[in-house]
């Protein structure tokens, strides 16, 4: 894994510790343009703090982490990292609670993000016909004018999702988005992925198998900061390891 | 579109605000010079710059406001910006003195020729000019608020954290202006004021005027915080409130959201400082006490913040309830100041505002209001915030 | 004669009358009479009478006749010590010391002294108090002898130097000689020696009579007494670091006594409780309050009143706290902001309670005999009550490590702050350990006011003080950990003391607040902060 042209993400050999506890032990991992790569493995196998140091929110101790096979992300801070184009969907759904939906779609908007330009802002024609379609997306078109903070939970992952799409980004991280969803959501939300996914790279982390086979995809299996296994999900369930130490007998 | 209504719906409520500050600047200044005493609506003397007192006190509520209930920086140390502004005003007045001080020295203040100085301290120059001054008062709490914003807000210190720090900085400044060799006049501070912009400061036409200036100063600081916090910078300013670290992963640099609102405000507060010292006649290092923060973070408080026109509201009431009760039962004031603390606290998180607008219910659930009184609300059910790992 | 005689009758019937030590003073006051009338000749030998009974009288008596002070009253030839006062002279009784009311100077005789007199009197004077058994007499006078260093005290001073024991003493006797011998014409090697002697004091003392006999000293020795100057100096630098030091564990012990009760409650429970301050106030208050109990009811027990008031200051304050987090605190847990506004509220009530109940005015509280006074240690001087104050704060440190790190509470406490829901299903009472933790960092913060009372003046503004420098402390030596709070108090107050002497008091502590302000900035978390994804809230 030495040449990192033409890839969208790209990690390697990244390893960080926390108080002597390896969260990442050279880990290794590239997503290609238009790809979307679903990552599975047990708590504690370094899932979210691999996105911690994709997004720039932890730096890690050792490793190369790059993004569109030229910018060093390790160099940047959460906010030149999102303004690159990577989207980061959080496990536990954080939206604006006290702004409306509209609103936090405008936030997420991509436009200019200095304090001028923000103060100056006025919503274009342009702009709001981009959160219409987002907001149809999202199938939130009719609560558009209530506070996030009425959602339900699953809603939330929703409007998230939209909030992710609103920002136009390159490759987006998407942190157990099923979670506390129904059934019907749930596969509302795989096919919703599977479609952005025709334009954008995605990376999924999921505990929820039978979604991870809805989505269709390749799958690398974490363990304890490494990965344990590649290849379509079928591959990967059928390795004796994942078995042993991940899906158990 | 709706999002837009609800814009016109609160510029309308701030034009409001300000039709009646202005009518106030105008209805005043009548009350007490037009009408003649003995007739019911006279405003006597003493109440003019009691009243102007207030206003500044609503004028520093609302930039506390600005950066407390918007932005979610609880600052104690806008005591510090206020009585900064206070201080470069008084700087101004103090020149304007001239000869007429006890040792009728025509540059030195009589402090300083107390303290036996000779020559004039090197920032007290251009003091003498209106203009220079008017300048000063909008600057220095500003570069206070750039420099100590640029370097907090940068290093990520946030909440309880940003609180104490900003409460030594105040008190870092009191201890400063309480020693003679600062040459801001030690212990006594700044007095016995002659005139400003030529008016005599003790005349009832001058306070009339001054009165007046802090109803509009107000009034425009209103428009100021009602652009502000309207426009899309504001909405940012509420999310980083609710979720500083969601807006960093959008794009958004809170560091730079909060420092333009910090010096803003301080800003505002300096402004407010400003009009301050000409009416009470004095400025000293008292008016850096922390207490002095804190007890202004709590106007905010009684009339509720994140609106604009609480903490004037709040402002004004507990001035006026400080002024009444200092008066009647001294010793009864703390036990009432301390129990609104607690009392707001507990029972009124969102303040008199937030009574209203329980008394009309819109439309919209319990959680709304819930999230609107400006925490995060996922913390609320939940007793202490404990960190946990997310795995 | 007349007097004489009347004195006889007073002695005959004092001895008549009065019991044995009646008799010893009527018969001073005789001795003393009789420097009064009569020639010089008369009054050199009434006063070798009186130097002859060693009397510790004697000498301030010597000293006033010596400096014109000593009067004849005329209505009854009474000897007595009289200074110039509003209306004419104010008299004492030199027998018994006791006040004689003011006289018109014309009722007044003066005893007339000459310069043999004089002399003869210093001698005496010398004699009685630098060959005294009282040993702060001696030395007294041995400072006296080194001030005035008059040349005719010389015979004495050999003679006192080589009967004394102390060698305190003795180093200032030694140093006095040095300065008679530079000021008379002895040999030029005698004057070295003196130099060498005094120079080998290594002290304070000593580098100032050096630099007092500079100017007058031979040229031949002025480089020898210059280069004592300075190796004293050297030494004195160095000393005055180990001060410096000193002073700074003194603070640091009563920031660390303020802090460590902070620590816990903001610390460990993460609640900002702005009435902390309060808490060490109530606890000074404590400590009155049982003095007064212990006075009206067991006045023998003052000595050990501390002993009764830190328990009681524990208790009282511990349960104060354990009602403030069940009134107040326990709604507000999550919301700190909202947590630090009623906290400051409370601490407003509280100090108005206090005023009006006891008075706004500072409330004396009596330090017991073992903990007042001041020792010196090499060149190092110190007062008790600060040492004790350093050994009660290192006592609450390790019991506060004991019981967090050794006790089921403790590790109740520790459960419940690392995850209070995990604590909870595992059957632990969260309220009940809130409560009791935050009751603990109260009474902490009670047996702090008693230490404080005995350096601070205990006024109901007492705990306002301490509130900013106690934040101070834990914020700087990070949250969660005692340890940090420890090396915090230390290094803040140690570096307040050694910026004082450059900066002066209030400019160290803007200094030390601009300091941590910066520091805060470069390390949001303080010194020992945890480290890890987990401290992300």
């Amino acid at each position: 894994m030495t040449d990192k042209s033409g890839t969208m993400l790209y990690l390697n050999g990244v390893s960080v510790s926390f108080d002597g506890f390896k969260a990442l032990n050279h880990l290794s991992i590239i997503v290609h343009p238009g790809e979307m790569l679903a990552i599975i493995g047990p708590n504690g196998a370094g899932k979210t703090t691999m996105m911690d140091i994709i997004t720039g929110k932890t730096r890690p101790d050792d490793g190369e982490v790059y993004f569109d096979g030229r910018t060093d992300l390790t160099k940047l801070d959460e906010a030149q990292i999102a303004n690159l184009g990577i989207g980061r969907k959080f496990q536990k759904p954080t939206v604006f609670e006290s702004h409306t939906i509209w609103d936090n779609l405008v936030l997420a908007l991509k436009r200019p993000r200095s304090v001028l330009a923000a103060l100056l802002y006025s919503e274009s024609a342009e702009d709001k016909a981009r959160i219409e379609e987002i907001l149809d997306t999202v199938r939130l078109t009719a609560r558009k004018d209530e506070l996030a903070a009425d959602l339900s939970h699953g809603q939330k992952q929703w409007l998230e999702i939209g909030m992710l799409l609103a920002q136009d980004p390159k490759l987006l991280l998407v942190d157990e988005p099923v979670a506390g969803m129904t059934d019907a959501e749930t596969v509302e939300t795989a096919k919703l992925l599977k479609q952005i996914a025709k334009t954008r790279s995605v990376v999924v982390v999921e505990h929820d198998m039978s979604f991870v086979r809805e989505l269709g995809t390749r799958v690398t299996c974490l363990a304890e900061g490494s990965v344990l296994a590649e290849g379509s999900l079928d591959q990967v369930s059928a390795n004796p390891i994942v078995i042993e130490r991940y899906l158990g007998r | 579109m709706l999002t837009q209504m609800l814009f016109r719906a609160l510029d309308k409520k701030a034009m409001w605000l300000v039709a009646a500050l202005v009518f106030i600047a105008i209805a005043i200044p009548v009350a007490n010079l037009v009408i003649p005493e003995g007739n019911p609506l006279h405003l006597p003397n003493y109440m003019v710059p009691l009243l102007g007192k207030y206003l500044n006190y609503a004028l520093l509520a609302l930039a506390l406001d600005l950066v407390w209930g918007y932005c979610g920086i609880l600052s104690l140390g806008h005591a510090a910006f206020f009585a900064l502004g206070a201080y470069a005003m008084g700087m101004y007045l103090m020149r304007q003195i001239g000869a007429r001080g006890v040792y009728a020295n025509p540059v030195l203040p009589d402090f300083m020729v107390f303290l036996n100085y000779k020559d004039l301290p090197w920032f007290w120059h251009g003091f003498d000019l209106w203009w220079f001054a008017f300048l000063m008062v909008l600057f220095v709490p500003g570069l206070l608020a750039f420099a100590f914003g640029w370097f907090a807000f940068r290093s990520r210190v946030t909440g309880v954290y940003l609180s104490i720090i900003t409460q030594a900085m105040t008190y870092a400044l009191l201890l400063a202006f309480f020693r003679n060799d600062l040459g801001l006049g030690g212990n006594n501070g700044l007095t016995d004021f002659k005139d400003i912009l030529g008016f005599n400061v003790q005349a009832a036409t001058t306070r009339a005027g001054l009165f007046a200036a802090s109803a509009l100063a107000l009034a425009l600081a209103v428009i100021i915080c009602s652009a502000i916090v309207n426009s899309k910078l504001g909405k940012v300013m509420v999310a980083v409130r609710d979720a500083e670290s969601r807006t960093r992963f959008l794009g958004w640099r809170p560091e730079n959201v909060k420092l333009f609102a910090f010096v803003v405000s301080a800003v505002l507060a300096g402004i407010a400082g400003a009009l301050y010292t000409p009416q009470v006649g004095i400025i000293n290092p008292g008016e850096f006490d922390p207490a002095n923060s804190i007890e202004a973070v709590i106007w905010v408080a009684v009339g509720g913040r994140g609106t604009l026109i609480g903490p004037i509201i709040g402002a004004v009431l507990v001035n006026a309830g400080k002024s009444v009760f200092t008066g009647a039962f001294p010793d009864f004031w703390l036990y009432c100041l301390g129990g609104l603390f607690i009392f707001v606290t507990l029972f009124m998180p969102k303040g008199i505002v937030g009574l209203f607008q329980k008394l009309k219910p819109r439309k919209g659930k319990e959680a709304s209001s819930a999230a609107e009184a400006g925490e995060d609300p996922s913390t609320l059910p939940q007793p202490k915030p404990v960190p946990e790992p997310a795995e | 004669m007349a007097t004489r005689f009347l004195t006889l009758i007073a002695f005959l019937l004092a001895v008549a009358l009065a019991p044995l030590p009646a008799l010893a003073q009527d018969d001073f006051a005789a001795q003393l009479n009789g420097l009064g009338p009569g020639s010089f000749a008369d009054r050199t030998k009434a006063m070798d009478v009186l130097v002859a009974t060693g009397d510790e009288r004697v000498p301030p008596v010597l000293q006033a006749l010596s400096d014109g002070n000593l009067y004849i009253r005329e209505s009854d030839g009474k000897v007595v010590i009289a200074t110039k006062a509003a209306g004419g002279l104010a008299v004492t009784d030199p027998v018994d010391g006791a006040d004689l009311g003011v006289l018109p100077s014309g009722e007044l005789e003066k005893i007339k002294t000459n310069n043999g007199l004089r002399g003869k009197i210093r001698t005496a004077i010398g004699k009685l108090t630098l060959l005294s058994p009282d040993q702060p007499t001696r030395l007294s006078a041995a400072q006296s002898v080194l001030k005035n260093a008059d040349p005719a005290m010389l015979e004495l001073l050999d003679q006192a130097i080589s009967a004394e024991a102390d060698a305190g003493i003795k180093s200032t006797m030694q140093m006095a000689r040095a300065v008679i011998v530079l000021k008379t014409d002895a040999s030029l090697e005698d004057k070295r020696a003196a130099v060498d002697l005094v120079v080998a004091q290594n002290n304070r003392a000593a580098q100032t009579v050096l630099r007092n006999t500079l100017d007058t000293a031979p040229d031949e020795l002025k480089p020898t007494i210059q280069t004592g100057i300075d190796s004293i100096g050297r030494t004195l630098a160095v000393w005055d670091v180990g001060q410096n030091l000193l002073y700074g564990l003194s603070l640091s012990s009563v920031l660390l006594l303020a802090a460590i009760g902070l620590a816990i409650t903001f610390g460990v429970m993460g609640v900002i409780n702005m009435a902390h301050g309060e808490m060490v106030m109530l606890g000074a208050y404590t400590t009155y309050v049982t003095q007064l109990v212990i006075q009206s009811v067991a006045p023998g027990l003052m000595e050990y009143s501390l002993a009764f008031a830190v328990p009681a200051a524990f208790l009282f304050t511990a349960l104060v706290g354990v009602g403030i987090e069940r009134g107040i605190i326990r709604w507000l847990y999550g919301r700190p902001l909202e947590t630090l506004l009623a906290t400051w509220g409370l601490s407003l009530v509280l100090q108005q309670l206090v005023r009006t109940i006891f008075g706004p005015t500072n409330k004396l509280v009596q330090p017991p005999q073992w903990m007042s006074g001041t020792f010196e240690l090499w060149n190092l001087s110190f007062t008790w009550n600060r040492l004790w104050i350093i050994v009660f704060a290192i006592a609450v440190f390790i019991a506060l490590q004991i019981i967090l790190n050794r006790t089921p509470l403790g590790l109740q406490m520790r459960a419940v702050t690392q995850n209070r829901r995990m604590a909870s299903a595992m059957g632990i009472r969260t309220p009940f350990v809130d409560a009791m933790t935050f009751g603990l960092g109260s009474g902490i913060a009670g047996m702090a006011g008693v230490a404080l009372s005995q350096i601070d003046n205990v006024s109901p503004n007492l705990g306002q003080g301490y509130i900013i420098d106690s934040f101070m402390v834990v914020v700087f030596g990070g949250v969660g950990n005692l340890w940090g709070t420890l090396i915090g108090a230390l290094s803040l107050g140690v570096a307040n003391k050694f910026l004082e002497p450059y900066a002066g008091a209030v400019l160290a502590k803007i200094a030390i607040l601009i300091l941590i302000i910066l520091f805060i900035q470069r390390r949001p978390r303080g010194l020992f902060a945890l480290k890890g994804r987990a401290v992300e809230s």
